[in-house]
Protein backbone atom coordinates (compact mmCIF):
# COMPACT_ATOMS: atom_id res chain seq x y z
CA UNK A 1 0.00 0.00 0.00
CA UNK A 2 1.27 3.66 -0.97
CA UNK A 3 2.07 5.47 2.57
CA UNK A 4 -0.10 8.80 3.70
CA UNK A 5 1.56 11.13 1.66
CA UNK A 6 0.59 9.92 -1.45
CA UNK A 7 -1.98 12.12 -3.28
CA UNK A 8 -5.73 11.50 -3.81
CA UNK A 9 -7.95 11.90 -6.99
CA UNK A 10 -11.75 12.57 -6.21
CA UNK A 11 -13.65 11.94 -9.64
CA UNK A 12 -17.35 11.40 -10.57
CA UNK A 13 -19.03 8.36 -11.09
CA UNK A 14 -22.53 8.37 -11.92
CA UNK A 15 -23.34 12.30 -10.85
CA UNK A 16 -21.09 10.90 -7.16
CA UNK A 17 -17.84 11.98 -6.29
CA UNK A 18 -15.57 9.18 -5.06
CA UNK A 19 -12.32 9.63 -3.66
CA UNK A 20 -9.28 7.27 -4.67
CA UNK A 21 -5.30 6.91 -4.04
CA UNK A 22 -3.69 8.44 -7.01
CA UNK A 23 -2.64 5.28 -10.00
CA UNK A 24 -6.20 3.69 -8.82
CA UNK A 25 -8.07 2.74 -12.57
CA UNK A 26 -11.44 3.37 -13.51
CA UNK A 27 -12.60 0.12 -12.69
CA UNK A 28 -11.68 0.32 -9.20
CA UNK A 29 -13.48 3.53 -8.56
CA UNK A 30 -16.61 2.13 -9.91
CA UNK A 31 -16.06 -0.90 -8.08
CA UNK A 32 -16.29 1.58 -4.87
CA UNK A 33 -18.95 3.05 -6.39
CA UNK A 34 -20.49 -0.06 -5.67
CA UNK A 35 -21.93 -0.35 -9.61
CA UNK A 36 -21.39 -2.96 -12.24
CA UNK A 37 -19.59 -1.24 -15.69
CA UNK A 38 -22.36 -1.68 -18.01
CA UNK A 39 -25.05 -4.28 -18.64
CA UNK A 40 -25.06 -6.63 -21.11
CA UNK A 41 -27.35 -6.82 -24.57
CA UNK A 42 -29.21 -9.60 -22.79
CA UNK A 43 -29.22 -7.66 -19.73
CA UNK A 44 -26.71 -9.18 -17.25
CA UNK A 45 -24.49 -6.77 -15.24
CA UNK A 46 -20.82 -6.93 -16.29
CA UNK A 47 -17.89 -5.51 -15.21
CA UNK A 48 -13.69 -6.17 -14.97
CA UNK A 49 -13.11 -9.89 -16.05
CA UNK A 50 -9.45 -9.84 -17.62
CA UNK A 51 -8.17 -6.61 -16.24
CA UNK A 52 -6.42 -5.91 -19.02
CA UNK A 53 -7.87 -4.21 -21.53
CA UNK A 54 -9.29 -7.95 -23.95
CA UNK A 55 -12.44 -8.60 -22.52
CA UNK A 56 -13.90 -5.34 -23.07
CA UNK A 57 -16.47 -6.20 -20.14
CA UNK A 58 -15.55 -3.10 -18.20
CA UNK A 59 -16.36 -0.27 -20.54
CA UNK A 60 -17.73 2.66 -19.33
CA UNK A 61 -18.23 6.31 -20.57
CA UNK A 62 -15.76 9.10 -19.84
CA UNK A 63 -16.23 12.16 -20.32
CA UNK A 64 -18.62 11.71 -23.10
CA UNK A 65 -16.87 9.12 -24.77
CA UNK A 66 -18.63 5.61 -25.31
CA UNK A 67 -16.88 1.91 -24.63
CA UNK A 68 -13.70 3.18 -22.84
CA UNK A 69 -11.83 0.28 -20.91
CA UNK A 70 -11.90 1.33 -17.68
CA UNK A 71 -9.37 -1.18 -16.03
CA UNK A 72 -6.53 0.44 -19.11
CA UNK A 73 -7.44 3.73 -17.54
CA UNK A 74 -6.15 5.93 -14.65
CA UNK A 75 -8.52 7.66 -12.49
CA UNK A 76 -8.23 11.42 -13.08
CA UNK A 77 -9.52 14.98 -10.92
CA UNK A 78 -12.87 15.60 -12.40
CA UNK A 79 -12.92 12.80 -14.51
CA UNK A 80 -17.32 12.14 -14.94
CA UNK A 81 -17.63 8.08 -15.40
CA UNK A 82 -21.00 6.96 -16.30
CA UNK A 83 -21.75 3.52 -16.36
CA UNK A 84 -24.58 1.37 -17.81
CA UNK A 85 -24.54 3.25 -21.06
CA UNK B 1 -43.77 -30.69 -65.38
CA UNK B 2 -45.69 -33.21 -63.57
CA UNK B 3 -42.94 -36.18 -64.50
CA UNK B 4 -40.66 -33.92 -62.74
CA UNK B 5 -38.75 -34.14 -58.98
CA UNK B 6 -39.72 -30.60 -58.78
CA UNK B 7 -41.94 -27.79 -60.23
CA UNK B 8 -38.74 -25.67 -59.59
CA UNK B 9 -35.17 -25.66 -58.46
CA UNK B 10 -33.94 -22.39 -56.95
CA UNK B 11 -30.07 -22.64 -57.00
CA UNK B 12 -28.93 -19.73 -54.13
CA UNK B 13 -30.44 -19.40 -51.07
CA UNK B 14 -29.45 -15.38 -51.41
CA UNK B 15 -32.02 -12.83 -50.63
CA UNK B 16 -33.18 -13.25 -54.07
CA UNK B 17 -33.54 -17.18 -53.72
CA UNK B 18 -35.54 -17.28 -50.94
CA UNK B 19 -38.02 -14.38 -51.84
CA UNK B 20 -38.63 -16.65 -55.27
CA UNK B 21 -38.77 -19.76 -52.99
CA UNK B 22 -41.38 -17.91 -51.02
CA UNK B 23 -43.53 -16.32 -53.88
CA UNK B 24 -43.29 -20.02 -55.78
CA UNK B 25 -44.22 -21.52 -52.60
CA UNK B 26 -47.11 -19.15 -52.24
CA UNK B 27 -48.58 -19.79 -55.58
CA UNK B 28 -48.97 -23.78 -55.34
CA UNK B 29 -45.73 -25.12 -56.95
CA UNK B 30 -43.31 -27.68 -55.61
CA UNK B 31 -39.87 -25.87 -54.67
CA UNK B 32 -36.49 -26.91 -53.87
CA UNK B 33 -33.79 -24.32 -53.05
CA UNK B 34 -30.05 -25.44 -53.42
CA UNK B 35 -27.16 -23.46 -51.88
CA UNK B 36 -23.51 -24.68 -51.01
CA UNK B 37 -23.15 -22.52 -48.08
CA UNK B 38 -25.61 -21.47 -46.46
CA UNK B 39 -29.61 -19.12 -45.95
CA UNK B 40 -28.05 -15.52 -46.64
CA UNK B 41 -24.79 -16.18 -47.21
CA UNK B 42 -23.23 -14.25 -50.01
CA UNK B 43 -23.99 -10.39 -50.71
CA UNK B 44 -26.85 -10.51 -48.25
CA UNK B 45 -24.50 -11.21 -45.35
CA UNK B 46 -22.67 -8.24 -46.90
CA UNK B 47 -25.64 -5.54 -47.91
CA UNK B 48 -26.56 -2.97 -45.69
CA UNK B 49 -29.90 -3.53 -45.83
CA UNK B 50 -30.98 -0.07 -47.37
CA UNK B 51 -34.05 -0.36 -48.50
CA UNK B 52 -34.03 2.63 -50.69
CA UNK B 53 -35.96 3.76 -53.88
CA UNK B 54 -33.67 5.15 -56.92
CA UNK B 55 -33.83 7.17 -60.04
CA UNK B 56 -30.77 6.10 -62.02
CA UNK B 57 -33.45 5.31 -64.82
CA UNK B 58 -37.46 4.33 -65.07
CA UNK B 59 -36.91 0.84 -65.15
CA UNK B 60 -34.50 1.21 -61.64
CA UNK B 61 -37.33 3.42 -60.03
CA UNK B 62 -40.21 1.28 -60.87
CA UNK B 63 -38.40 -1.52 -59.10
CA UNK B 64 -36.80 -0.20 -56.30
CA UNK B 65 -40.25 1.48 -55.71
CA UNK B 66 -42.25 -1.26 -56.20
CA UNK B 67 -40.21 -3.64 -53.71
CA UNK B 68 -39.97 -0.92 -50.86
CA UNK B 69 -44.19 -1.11 -51.21
CA UNK B 70 -43.67 -4.94 -50.84
CA UNK B 71 -41.63 -4.57 -47.96
CA UNK B 72 -43.67 -2.07 -46.08
CA UNK B 73 -46.92 -4.65 -46.55
CA UNK B 74 -44.57 -6.92 -45.03
CA UNK B 75 -43.23 -5.15 -41.98
CA UNK B 76 -46.51 -7.05 -40.42
CA UNK B 77 -45.37 -10.46 -40.67
CA UNK B 78 -41.17 -9.54 -39.94
CA UNK B 79 -39.74 -11.00 -37.24
CA UNK B 80 -38.40 -8.73 -34.43
CA UNK B 81 -34.70 -9.72 -35.70
CA UNK B 82 -35.01 -8.41 -39.10
CA UNK B 83 -34.67 -4.86 -37.46
CA UNK B 84 -37.32 -3.10 -39.54
CA UNK B 85 -36.79 0.69 -38.93
CA UNK B 86 -38.19 3.40 -41.38
CA UNK B 87 -35.15 5.93 -40.50
CA UNK B 88 -35.28 7.54 -43.63
CA UNK B 89 -32.54 8.57 -46.29
CA UNK B 90 -30.68 11.68 -46.62
CA UNK B 91 -28.76 12.50 -49.63
CA UNK B 92 -25.87 14.60 -48.80
CA UNK B 93 -25.05 17.60 -50.87
CA UNK B 94 -21.52 18.79 -50.50
CA UNK B 95 -21.58 21.93 -52.66
CA UNK B 96 -23.64 24.21 -55.07
CA UNK B 97 -23.14 21.06 -58.07
CA UNK B 98 -24.69 18.46 -55.86
CA UNK B 99 -27.45 20.96 -54.43
CA UNK B 100 -28.34 21.28 -58.31
CA UNK B 101 -28.88 17.24 -57.98
CA UNK B 102 -31.16 17.49 -54.78
CA UNK B 103 -33.25 19.84 -56.93
CA UNK B 104 -33.74 17.25 -59.79
CA UNK B 105 -33.96 14.79 -57.40
CA UNK B 106 -36.71 16.52 -54.93
CA UNK B 107 -38.71 17.29 -58.89
CA UNK B 108 -38.19 13.48 -59.70
CA UNK B 109 -39.39 11.87 -56.59
CA UNK B 110 -41.75 14.75 -55.64
CA UNK B 111 -43.80 13.88 -59.45
CA UNK B 112 -43.60 10.49 -58.79
CA UNK B 113 -44.99 10.34 -55.01
CA UNK B 114 -42.26 9.49 -53.19
CA UNK B 115 -42.54 12.07 -50.10
CA UNK B 116 -39.13 14.17 -50.04
CA UNK B 117 -37.64 17.03 -48.71
CA UNK B 118 -35.01 19.48 -49.87
CA UNK B 119 -32.71 19.99 -46.26
CA UNK B 120 -30.70 23.37 -46.01
CA UNK B 121 -27.90 23.54 -44.31
CA UNK B 122 -29.06 24.61 -41.04
CA UNK B 123 -32.08 21.82 -41.07
CA UNK B 124 -29.35 18.82 -42.35
CA UNK B 125 -27.65 20.47 -39.35
CA UNK B 126 -30.97 19.89 -36.19
CA UNK B 127 -31.23 16.20 -38.23
CA UNK B 128 -27.28 15.17 -38.48
CA UNK B 129 -25.54 17.22 -35.89
CA UNK B 130 -22.75 14.83 -36.21
CA UNK B 131 -22.29 15.80 -40.00
CA UNK B 132 -19.30 18.04 -40.55
CA UNK B 133 -19.59 21.75 -41.04
CA UNK B 134 -19.80 23.46 -44.45
CA UNK B 135 -22.44 21.41 -46.48
CA UNK B 136 -24.73 22.24 -48.87
CA UNK B 137 -28.06 20.74 -47.78
CA UNK B 138 -29.25 17.94 -48.44
CA UNK B 139 -32.20 15.64 -49.86
CA UNK B 140 -34.36 13.43 -47.31
CA UNK B 141 -36.19 10.75 -48.57
CA UNK B 142 -38.41 9.65 -45.23
CA UNK B 143 -40.03 6.51 -46.18
CA UNK B 144 -36.65 4.63 -46.98
CA UNK B 145 -36.20 1.95 -44.59
CA UNK B 146 -33.18 -0.11 -43.18
CA UNK B 147 -33.57 -3.83 -42.08
CA UNK B 148 -31.02 -6.78 -41.25
CA UNK B 149 -30.96 -8.83 -44.49
CA UNK B 150 -30.03 -11.85 -43.54
CA UNK B 151 -32.75 -12.55 -40.96
CA UNK B 152 -35.09 -10.95 -43.73
CA UNK B 153 -33.74 -13.80 -45.75
CA UNK B 154 -34.20 -16.42 -43.04
CA UNK B 155 -37.34 -15.12 -42.84
CA UNK B 156 -38.48 -15.58 -46.33
CA UNK B 157 -36.91 -19.23 -46.28
CA UNK B 158 -38.30 -20.49 -43.25
CA UNK B 159 -42.08 -19.21 -44.34
CA UNK B 160 -41.49 -20.85 -48.07
CA UNK B 161 -40.19 -24.41 -45.88
CA UNK B 162 -43.46 -23.95 -43.60
CA UNK B 163 -45.62 -23.66 -46.84
CA UNK B 164 -43.86 -26.96 -48.56
CA UNK B 165 -40.70 -25.82 -49.79
CA UNK B 166 -37.80 -28.01 -49.38
CA UNK B 167 -34.31 -26.69 -48.80
CA UNK B 168 -30.83 -28.59 -49.05
CA UNK B 169 -27.66 -26.50 -47.90
CA UNK B 170 -23.93 -26.78 -48.62
CA UNK B 171 -24.30 -28.75 -51.48
CA UNK B 172 -22.73 -27.62 -54.91
CA UNK B 173 -24.23 -27.32 -57.87
CA UNK B 174 -22.31 -28.15 -61.13
CA UNK B 175 -24.56 -27.39 -64.17
CA UNK B 176 -28.19 -26.15 -64.41
CA UNK B 177 -30.71 -26.06 -67.09
CA UNK B 178 -32.21 -28.32 -69.47
CA UNK B 179 -34.77 -28.91 -66.65
CA UNK B 180 -32.61 -30.20 -64.38
CA UNK B 181 -29.81 -29.48 -61.96
CA UNK B 182 -26.33 -31.88 -61.38
CA UNK B 183 -24.43 -31.75 -57.86
CA UNK B 184 -21.60 -32.19 -57.34
CA UNK B 185 -21.66 -35.67 -56.05
CA UNK B 186 -23.05 -36.53 -59.85
CA UNK B 187 -27.05 -36.74 -58.62
CA UNK B 188 -29.14 -35.08 -60.81
CA UNK B 189 -32.76 -33.19 -60.11
CA UNK B 190 -35.15 -32.90 -62.35
CA UNK B 191 -37.22 -29.55 -62.28
CA UNK B 192 -39.92 -28.31 -64.48
CA UNK B 193 -38.25 -24.81 -64.04
CA UNK B 194 -34.70 -24.12 -62.41
CA UNK B 195 -34.32 -20.56 -61.36
CA UNK B 196 -30.30 -18.87 -61.11
CA UNK B 197 -30.58 -17.16 -58.27
CA UNK B 198 -26.71 -17.51 -57.59
CA UNK B 199 -25.27 -13.75 -57.27
CA UNK B 200 -22.28 -12.95 -58.24
CA UNK B 201 -22.11 -16.87 -59.01
CA UNK B 202 -24.89 -16.93 -61.61
CA UNK B 203 -22.02 -16.51 -64.68
CA UNK B 204 -19.99 -19.55 -63.41
CA UNK B 205 -23.20 -21.64 -63.84
CA UNK B 206 -25.07 -19.92 -67.23
CA UNK B 207 -23.02 -18.92 -69.81
CA UNK B 208 -23.38 -16.08 -71.73
CA UNK B 209 -24.72 -13.82 -69.29
CA UNK B 210 -22.92 -10.36 -68.52
CA UNK B 211 -22.64 -10.92 -64.42
CA UNK B 212 -19.87 -9.62 -62.59
CA UNK B 213 -18.38 -9.83 -59.32
CA UNK B 214 -17.98 -5.92 -57.89
CA UNK B 215 -16.28 -6.59 -54.14
CA UNK B 216 -17.23 -4.21 -51.37
CA UNK B 217 -16.39 -3.47 -47.61
CA UNK B 218 -18.14 -2.85 -44.74
CA UNK B 219 -17.15 -1.66 -40.76
CA UNK B 220 -19.50 -1.86 -38.38
CA UNK B 221 -18.93 -0.02 -34.93
CA UNK B 222 -19.86 -0.81 -31.29
CA UNK B 223 -23.12 0.64 -30.44
CA UNK B 224 -23.16 4.33 -30.41
CA UNK B 225 -26.58 5.26 -29.81
CA UNK B 226 -28.32 8.51 -31.25
CA UNK B 227 -24.83 9.07 -32.71
CA UNK B 228 -26.61 9.25 -36.21
CA UNK B 229 -30.21 9.02 -37.07
CA UNK B 230 -30.82 8.30 -40.86
CA UNK B 231 -29.04 6.44 -43.54
CA UNK B 232 -26.90 8.96 -45.13
CA UNK B 233 -25.28 9.34 -48.54
CA UNK B 234 -23.23 11.50 -50.22
CA UNK B 235 -24.80 12.51 -53.73
CA UNK B 236 -21.45 11.85 -54.76
CA UNK B 237 -21.78 8.55 -54.71
CA UNK B 238 -23.65 8.40 -57.61
CA UNK B 239 -20.49 9.61 -59.59
CA UNK B 240 -18.40 6.90 -57.64
CA UNK B 241 -20.60 3.98 -57.32
CA UNK B 242 -21.39 4.07 -61.09
CA UNK B 243 -17.36 4.88 -62.77
CA UNK B 244 -17.77 0.84 -64.06
CA UNK B 245 -14.13 1.29 -64.85
CA UNK B 246 -12.05 2.01 -61.17
CA UNK B 247 -12.13 1.28 -57.57
CA UNK B 248 -14.08 3.65 -55.85
CA UNK B 249 -15.21 4.63 -52.22
CA UNK B 250 -18.73 6.82 -51.21
CA UNK B 251 -19.72 8.06 -47.82
CA UNK B 252 -22.23 5.71 -47.38
CA UNK B 253 -23.14 5.27 -43.15
CA UNK B 254 -26.20 3.92 -41.43
CA UNK B 255 -27.32 3.74 -37.65
CA UNK B 256 -28.26 0.44 -37.06
CA UNK B 257 -31.55 -0.20 -34.26
CA UNK B 258 -28.35 -1.38 -31.85
CA UNK B 259 -26.75 1.60 -32.04
CA UNK B 260 -24.33 0.35 -34.16
CA UNK B 261 -23.07 2.70 -37.22
CA UNK B 262 -22.44 0.55 -40.39
CA UNK B 263 -20.08 2.19 -42.87
CA UNK B 264 -19.41 1.75 -46.46
CA UNK B 265 -19.19 1.49 -48.93
CA UNK B 266 -16.54 0.73 -51.40
CA UNK B 267 -16.68 -0.94 -54.70
CA UNK B 268 -13.85 -3.15 -56.85
CA UNK B 269 -14.16 -4.67 -60.26
CA UNK B 270 -11.58 -7.73 -60.29
CA UNK B 271 -11.36 -8.91 -57.04
CA UNK B 272 -11.97 -12.52 -56.36
CA UNK B 273 -10.72 -12.51 -53.00
CA UNK B 274 -12.49 -12.41 -50.09
CA UNK B 275 -9.72 -10.72 -47.88
CA UNK B 276 -9.87 -7.25 -46.53
CA UNK B 277 -8.24 -4.88 -48.64
CA UNK B 278 -6.20 -2.35 -45.85
CA UNK B 279 -5.71 0.03 -48.77
CA UNK B 280 -9.61 0.84 -50.05
CA UNK B 281 -10.38 0.18 -46.47
CA UNK B 282 -8.23 3.15 -45.47
CA UNK B 283 -10.09 5.23 -48.44
CA UNK B 284 -13.68 4.00 -47.06
CA UNK B 285 -13.09 5.12 -43.82
CA UNK B 286 -11.10 8.37 -44.50
CA UNK B 287 -13.87 9.24 -47.05
CA UNK B 288 -16.62 8.57 -44.34
CA UNK B 289 -14.65 10.90 -41.80
CA UNK B 290 -14.76 13.48 -44.28
CA UNK B 291 -17.94 13.77 -43.63
CA UNK B 292 -18.65 12.82 -40.42
CA UNK B 293 -15.73 13.47 -38.68
CA UNK B 294 -16.27 11.91 -35.10
CA UNK B 295 -16.63 8.53 -36.46
CA UNK B 296 -12.84 8.44 -36.03
CA UNK B 297 -13.53 8.53 -32.22
CA UNK B 298 -15.48 5.24 -32.67
CA UNK B 299 -14.41 1.52 -32.10
CA UNK B 300 -15.09 -0.34 -34.75
CA UNK B 301 -15.62 -4.28 -33.77
CA UNK B 302 -15.50 -5.92 -37.20
CA UNK B 303 -14.70 -5.64 -41.04
CA UNK B 304 -15.62 -7.79 -43.70
CA UNK B 305 -16.49 -7.66 -47.57
CA UNK B 306 -18.64 -9.39 -50.02
CA UNK B 307 -19.13 -9.52 -53.67
CA UNK B 308 -22.45 -7.77 -55.61
CA UNK B 309 -23.55 -9.48 -58.51
CA UNK B 310 -22.95 -6.44 -61.14
CA UNK B 311 -24.97 -5.97 -64.81
CA UNK B 312 -23.72 -3.75 -67.68
CA UNK B 313 -26.46 -1.40 -67.29
CA UNK B 314 -27.02 -1.50 -63.96
CA UNK B 315 -30.29 -3.46 -64.05
CA UNK B 316 -30.81 -7.20 -62.78
CA UNK B 317 -31.45 -10.11 -64.71
CA UNK B 318 -35.07 -11.08 -63.96
CA UNK B 319 -36.94 -13.39 -66.15
CA UNK B 320 -36.65 -16.31 -68.85
CA UNK B 321 -32.81 -17.29 -70.39
CA UNK B 322 -32.18 -16.71 -73.76
CA UNK B 323 -32.22 -19.98 -75.48
CA UNK B 324 -33.10 -22.82 -72.70
CA UNK B 325 -36.96 -22.24 -72.07
CA UNK B 326 -36.85 -23.86 -68.23
CA UNK B 327 -34.30 -21.38 -67.31
CA UNK B 328 -35.04 -18.11 -65.78
CA UNK B 329 -32.53 -15.89 -64.15
CA UNK B 330 -33.04 -13.44 -60.91
CA UNK B 331 -29.58 -11.90 -60.43
CA UNK B 332 -27.38 -9.23 -61.23
CA UNK B 333 -28.81 -6.73 -58.69
CA UNK B 334 -25.74 -5.03 -57.65
CA UNK B 335 -26.11 -3.17 -54.75
CA UNK B 336 -29.93 -2.77 -54.81
CA UNK B 337 -30.93 -7.05 -54.37
CA UNK B 338 -31.92 -6.57 -50.84
CA UNK B 339 -34.33 -3.61 -51.70
CA UNK B 340 -35.59 -5.24 -55.44
CA UNK B 341 -36.00 -9.14 -53.99
CA UNK B 342 -39.36 -9.03 -53.12
CA UNK B 343 -40.42 -7.33 -56.42
CA UNK B 344 -37.69 -9.72 -58.53
CA UNK B 345 -39.46 -12.50 -56.75
CA UNK B 346 -43.00 -10.98 -57.72
CA UNK B 347 -42.67 -10.50 -61.36
CA UNK B 348 -40.64 -13.71 -62.15
CA UNK B 349 -43.52 -16.08 -61.13
CA UNK B 350 -45.97 -13.69 -62.57
CA UNK B 351 -44.43 -14.33 -65.38
CA UNK B 352 -44.20 -17.82 -65.28
CA UNK B 353 -47.73 -18.34 -64.10
CA UNK B 354 -48.98 -15.73 -66.43
CA UNK B 355 -50.76 -13.58 -63.87
CA UNK B 356 -50.57 -9.78 -64.89
CA UNK B 357 -47.57 -8.03 -63.20
CA UNK B 358 -47.67 -4.81 -61.45
CA UNK B 359 -44.72 -3.27 -63.42
CA UNK B 360 -43.62 -4.80 -66.64
CA UNK B 361 -40.59 -7.07 -66.70
CA UNK B 362 -39.47 -6.03 -69.92
CA UNK B 363 -36.73 -3.74 -68.96
CA UNK B 364 -35.48 -6.43 -66.61
CA UNK B 365 -35.25 -9.57 -69.00
CA UNK B 366 -32.15 -11.06 -69.90
CA UNK B 367 -32.92 -10.92 -73.65
CA UNK B 368 -32.28 -7.01 -73.38
CA UNK B 369 -28.37 -7.94 -73.92
CA UNK B 370 -29.22 -9.82 -76.32
CA UNK B 371 -31.12 -7.65 -78.61
CA UNK B 372 -28.72 -4.93 -77.47
CA UNK B 373 -25.57 -6.91 -79.38
CA UNK B 374 -27.47 -7.57 -82.36
CA UNK B 375 -28.13 -3.84 -83.01
CA UNK B 376 -24.28 -2.76 -81.69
Amino acid sequence: MPDSNVNSVTLIVNGSPVNVLAGTTVAVAVAIAGRPCRTSVGGEPRGPLCGMGICFECRVSINGRSHCRSCQIVCEPGMEVKTDE
Amino acid sequence: MSTAAYDVVIVGAGIVGAACADEFTRRGMRVLVLDRDFVGSGATAAGMGHIVVMDDSEAQFALTRYSQQLWKSLRPQLPDDCEYEQCGTIWVAADEEELEEVRRKHAYYSQRGVPVTVLDPQALRQLEPNLRDGLSGGLLVEEDIVLYPPCAARFLMERARKCGAQIRLGVTVTHLGQGFVRLSDGAEITAGIVVNAAGAWAAELTGGIEVKKRKGHLVITDRYAGFLRHQLLELGYLKSAHSVASDSVAFNVQPRRTGQILIGSSRQYGAEHREVDQQILRRMLRRAQEYVPGLGALSAVRTWTGFRATTPDKLPLIGPSTGDKSLFLATGHEGLGITTSLATARILVDAITGAKPEILIEPYLPSRAAKESVHA
